[in-house]
This record gives structure tokens, C-alpha cells and sequence, in this order.
């Protein structure tokens, strides 16, 4: 509690400060710096949640059917498939998006390829563009979205299958009405484990966009380590925490408390 | 985003950039060294000394440092390395608190460079201790472009470890010479084939030598002009993105025909891609040094002990073979004239007269001015 309390007790104050880096901070109540940073950064904002969601639905939408399948239909190598999974998370963030520079490069495989079925034209590329961007995130954080998500459908007992399909449930029925509320508890957790970290990030914008696909968290990574303006980048910190938790409670509500906690 | 992430090619050593955004140093700056310290007159028994990666000479077989040895054999003071500083920036953000509560950091010599705010900023602070000119009569061996930089006119806290160039690279493959901004700025062939450094010390001043302006006396109308410039082609597209050594693998490859890139860092590539051409702009480019201090509770006799050291052209000329960049040490080239008579050669390490002419100083209030840093930072898209 103490780890947490006290930087974000000392953030909060640093946010209300006004000065420069040269002649030093002082605090007097400069809640200024919020409208300031909302206003100047509003499109990073925008693009970090954007971006987050996104990446979090498509994370969704891939892993799903993935995780269903080891879960259900992998047999004995339900393991071997999970440690694929998760193999990547054993290399560091930093070389597994480097990665990706190689992987989508302009004279690479994959935009070779879809040059060739004209999705890209000629000219087209990759890198540097949205796409490259919410790709990175998406990939860097499938891990955190098809674990928990595992570890909700192998829980389900097929049984509760044989029975829906004993009382005449299409596998389509059963799937919507057992399969899925059942995995839902998993479903809430990749989403929020899926959204939270990528809504902050900024290394996929930094090394696979271009500063138009900048967000919050590059602004606030140059606010303090460039500008040296301690005081707005803590106040786009606290922005950034205040909207994910806003986020979060409407998630809650939406879906209901009692999914959130399994 | 700043960043000058290593000095040497990455690429080459299959590296890739990998160490651009880690934070080694946060570990590493607990280690401290024993026996260091207290900024007092006594010679320590250790010299801590943090520099940024790939930026000594490195004996691959023996996985040593073969100066520091050498250093080490000598004097008997032992050398904790530590390649610590990946950016200016980050590496400031991390030894700015301890500084300004008067803690040590632990180190006696650390490493940053004079295209951005932080080595003057260190200076004007005071946090830093003087050399020990007694004790660093090698003194003499720096070249007279050195000897009176403006953040530090008499050479009173800092002594240049390697210099660079800042101009225009491209790949032969991809296009043919670029030898402007102007091109490469408004080329329609090279659009979207091009990046830019994110140092403010490095695209800007570029930019206002080809508007005409002095990048050494920047007055809010040549810095207004060169930020519409540039910012205009982030819009057009032409500029790709902005980078730190980044661009290297890229350009290599040829997703770049050309960058605003570094001398050394195309020397180094040049070994394995003789594709890569590098120029000063023909209207002129910067010249950007590295300069060695001393932080404050750091130890003065020792660091100066160790300044004396390189300032040897011989050893000068030992570690410059290896980082390729431009040596502040009169005499490195005539001794590598016989060890490495194709460096020996080379403008990129050893500029000829002609090419220092054209090569700029940032003004270095400019770089202080929070104003042109918020500026910069909007062009870099955060």
C-alpha cells in the first residue's frame, strides 16, 4: 500500500506545481496544468484509446477461437500449445517489437505479399503507419488476453456441453448460452489485463508509427525526460489513470461487478 | 524523444538497437564502486566511470576493455565501466534527483554531449567538480577547436571524449546523392524514404543553415523558419519518422533511402553495406562533441588521472580505431596513419579542413530555451 500511496501522493502534488526545470517548482493549487494538458494532448488521448481498444478486440477476436481450441481440442498438447503462448513474454518487450520492424519492413515478406494481392499498392507500406502501431500493441499483449481466458474455458465442464446438447441445443445454442457466459469471467479479465497497459503505452508508437501515431504515453515519456516539465507530464499521468479508471467503472457496470471478480 | 542510443552500429553486432529504451543504468547506478567518493584531493583506488554503449575500445576475444587494463597496469587504480547512458535525457532524469539533494551519484566520469541542454545544465547547477588541470598535462593535445566551447570556456569542468557529424546519409542503391536539406526535404522521389534525428541539437540546426540562418546564433525568427519547415514535411509525408540511431538498420536495408544520420555510425556500416554514402550537407551540418565531467562527490584526482590518460594520442589512437568517431586528441591520426591507414583516411573520421569549415556548433542557449524544447518536442509529434 505504501509503494503505491506514496509515488502517486507525490505525482499528485508534483502535478499542481507550476515553474520551469531552471528556476525550480512550487506548488500553489495549479490545476491549470490539467486543462492545459487536456487541451494540448487531447488527440493523443483520443488515439491512446482508440488504439487500446482496438488492439483489445482484435486480441479478443484472435485468441478466442485459438484458446478455445487448445482448451477443448489440443488433448494431450494442450501444454505445449499454452507455452507457445506464452514463449514470448521470455524475450524482452523491447526485441519482440524490434521484431516487428523487420517483420513488416518495407522490402519484407509481409508487405510483399500484400502488394501483390493489391491491398497495398506499390508504393504502400506498413511501417510507420497505424496499422504497424496497433499490430505491435496487439501482438505484445495477446499473452494477457488468452490466459485468462484459458484458464475460463478449461474450467468448463463438458458435461454441461453433452447436456445442452441432450436437450437439443445446436452447437450454436450451446455455445451462446453455456460456452460463453461461462467464459466470461475470462473475457473481462484479458480485456482489462489487455487495455490497461496498452492504453499506457508508447514504445509500439514510438519504434513502429511515426509522430502522428504518438499517444499519451510518448507525450508524457518526453514531458518529463525532454522538456523537463515535471508538473504536466504528472498531470497527463493523472489524466491517463483518472480516464482508465472511469473506463474501468463503466466496464464494471456494463458487465456486471460480479463477472469482474470471477 | 532524444536519444542517441549508442555510438557504435548496433546492427552490425546483431545487437539491433536492443539496448535504445532499456534501463540498465537504474541498476547499474546502484552498484557504485568502492573506495570512490567525497570529492576530496586523495587518489581513489577506483574510478567509476559511466559511458554510453559500444564507445571504447573492446577486445572481442578477451571480452575486455584493453585501454582501461592498460590504465589499470599503470596507475593501479582499478575502473568500474559501467556503459550506462543510453540518452542524454534519460540519463539526466536519473542522477537529477540525488544531484539536487547534494547526494553523490557514485560516479567519478560520465558522458554527455553539447547538442543537448543537459551538459550545460549540469555545468550552470554546479553539479560538478573541477578538473585537476596538475594532474592532466596531456592537456595540450587538444585540438584548438575544443579549447573554449561556450558552455565551458576555459575548459574548467569538461574535457571532449569523441566528437560526430551530424549530415545527410543515403543509400546508393535507392538514390542518387543527397546533398541538401532542401531535397531532402521536398524530393517528391524520396518521400516517405526518409527519417530525421529527434535531437534538437541535430535536425534543427541542419534545417536553418539550408534557410540560410546561423544555427549558432538562433533568433526566434531563423528558429520560427526552420520549425515550419520541418514540420511541413512531417505533414507532406516526406519524413517518415524521427529517430535516434535507428534509422542504421533501415537505411541498410533500404526501407530508407536517406537520413539525417551520424559519422560514425555510418563508418562503422559502412564495413558491411559499401552502399551507404555520408556528406555535410553542401550548405554545412554540425559538429557535436561528447564531453567527459566529473559529477559532484565524484573524485577529481582520479578522473583527471584517467582525462591525462586518454589524452595520450596513443591511447587516443587505440580507442578511436574502434568507435570511428572524431578523436579531440592532436596527433590520434598520425599514429593511426600507420595502425589503420584506412581510417587514417577517412573524412568521416578525420574531417579535412574544407569539412570542419562547414561544420556548425549548436547555439547552446537555444538549447536551454524552454520554449524552442516545447517547440521541438510538438514537431516530434508529443
Amino acid at each position: 500500500m505504501l509503494f503505491f500511496v506514496a509515488p502517486l501522493g507525490f505525482l499528485g502534488y508534483q502535478s499542481l506545481q507550476t515553474g520551469t526545470f531552471d528556476t525550480g517548482y512550487t506548488f500553489d493549487w495549479a490545476f491549470s496544468n490539467y486543462w492545459d494538458a487536456l487541451r494540448d494532448y487531447h488527440d493523443q488521448f483520443v488515439r491512446s484509446f482508440l488504439y487500446a481498444g482496438i488492439a483489445t478486440i482484435v486480441a479478443l477476436l484472435v485468441s478466442y477461437p485459438l484458446v478455445y481450441w487448445i482448451a477443448f481440442r489440443a488433448g494431450r498438447w494442450k501444454n505445449v500449445f499454452l507455452i507457445l503462448i506464452v514463449a514470448p513474454l521470455f524475450v524482452t518487450y523491447l526485441v519482440r517489437t524490434l521484431a516487428w520492424l523487420n517483420i513488416l519492413a518495407d522490402q519484407g515478406p509481409v508487405v510483399g505479399f500484400l502488394r501483390d494481392i493489391h491491398v497495398l499498392g506499390p508504393d504502400g507500406r506498413l511501417l510507420a503507419t497505424s496499422v504497424a502501431v496497433v499490430a505491435g500493441i496487439t501482438y505484445n499483449f495477446l499473452p494477457f488476453m488468452a490466459l485468462p481466458l484459458y484458464v475460463s474455458l478449461e474450467q468448463i465442464d463438458a458435461r454441461l456441453l453433452e447436456a445442452a446438447e441432450d436437450l437439443y441445443a445446436s452447437k450454436r445454442q450451446a455455445f451462446l448460452h453455456v460456452t460463453l457466459p461461462l467464459s466470461a469471467p475470462g473475457i473481462v479479465a484479458g480485456t482489462l489485463l489487455t487495455f490497461i497497459p496498452a492504453a499506457g503505452d508508447f514504445i509500439n508508437a514510438q519504434l513502429l508509427g511515426t509522430p502522428k501515431q504518438y499517444m499519451v504515453g510518448n507525450v508524457i515519456q518526453s514531458k518529463f525526460l525532454d522538456v523537463l516539465d515535471y508538473p504536466s507530464a504528472a498531470a497527463l499521468s493523472f489524466i491517463l489513470m483518472a480516464l482508465i479508471l472511469v473506463g474501468l467503472l463503466v466496464y464494471a457496470r456494463a458487465v456486471g461487478t460480479e463477472r469482474l471478480t470471477g | 524523444m532524444t536519444m542517441r542510443m549508442t555510438r557504435r552500429a548496433l546492427v552490425q553486432r546483431g545487437a539491433a538497437g536492443v539496448t535504445l529504451l532499456s534501463l540498465p543504468g537504474l541498476l547499474a547506478a546502484c552498484g557504485g564502486g568502492g573506495g570512490g567518493g567525497g570529492g576530496g584531493g586523495e587518489l581513489a583506488d577506483t574510478l567509476r566511470f559511466s559511458n554510453w554503449p559500444l564507445y571504447i575500445d573492446f577486445d572481442e576475444k578477451t571480452k575486455k576493455h584493453p585501454t582501461l587494463d592498460e590504465f589499470t597496469a599503470k596507475t593501479g587504480i582499478k575502473v568500474d565501466y559501467f556503459e550506462d547512458i543510453n540518452s542524454n535525457g534519460e540519463y539526466f532524469g536519473k542522477i537529477q534527483r540525488p544531484l539536487s539533494q547534494g547526494n553523490s551519484i557514485d560516479r567519478d566520469i560520465i558522458v554527455l554531449t553539447d547538442n543537448e541542454r543537459f551538459l550545460g545544465l549540469m555545468i550552470d547547477k554546479g553539479w560538478v567538480e573541477e578538473l585537476d588541470k596538475d594532474l592532466i598535462p596531456n592537456i595540450s593535445n587538444l585540438i584548438d577547436a575544443q579549447k573554449s566551447p561556450p558552455f565551458d570556456p576555459d575548459r574548467t569542468y569538461s574535457l571532449p571524449w569523441q566528437s560526430g557529424m551530424t549530415g545527410i546519409a543515403w543509400n546508393e542503391k535507392e538514390t542518387g546523392p543527397v546533398t541538401s536539406i532542401t531535397q531532402l526535404f521536398e524530393d517528391p522521389k524520396l518521400k516517405g524514404k526518409v527519417t530525421a534525428l529527434n535531437g534538437m541539437g541535430d535536425t534543427p540546426p541542419l534545417v536553418m543553415l539550408d534557410n540560410g540562418d546561423d544555427p549558432s546564433k538562433v533568433t526566434d525568427a531563423s528558429w520560427t523558419a526552420a520549425m515550419d519547415r520541418i514540420q511541413a514535411a512531417v505533414d507532406s509525408g516526406q519524413i517518415r519518422k524521427f529517430t535516434g540511431n535507428d534509422y542504421a538498420q533501415p537505411l541498410s536495408q533500404g526501407d530508407l533511402a536517406a537520413a539525417i544520420a551520424w559519422s560514425g555510425d555510418i563508418y562503422q556500416l559502412l564495413s558491411s553495406n559499401p552502399n551507404l554514402k555520408w556528406a555535410l550537407p553542401t550548405k554545412g551540418g554540425v559538429i557535436w562533441t561528447d564531453n567527459m565531467i566529473i559529477p559532484t562527490g565524484g573524485s577529481a584526482p582520479t578522473a583527471s588521472t584517467y582525462m591525462n590518460f586518454v589524452y595520450d594520442p596513443k591511447i587516443a589512437a587505440q580507442i578511436a580505431a574502434y568507435v570511428a568517431y572524431v578523436p579531440p586528441v592532436e596527433g590520434t591520426k598520425e599514429i593511426l596513419a600507420k595502425t589503420d591507414p584506412k581510417m587514417a583516411s577517412s573524412e568521416l573520421v578525420f574531417p579535412s579542413d574544407a569539412t570542419l569549415a562547414k561544420a556548425h556548433q549548436f547555439d547552446s542557449n537555444a538549447l536551454n530555451n524552454q520554449t524552442y524544447v516545447e517547440q521541438w518536442q510538438k514537431v516530434l509529434g508529443a
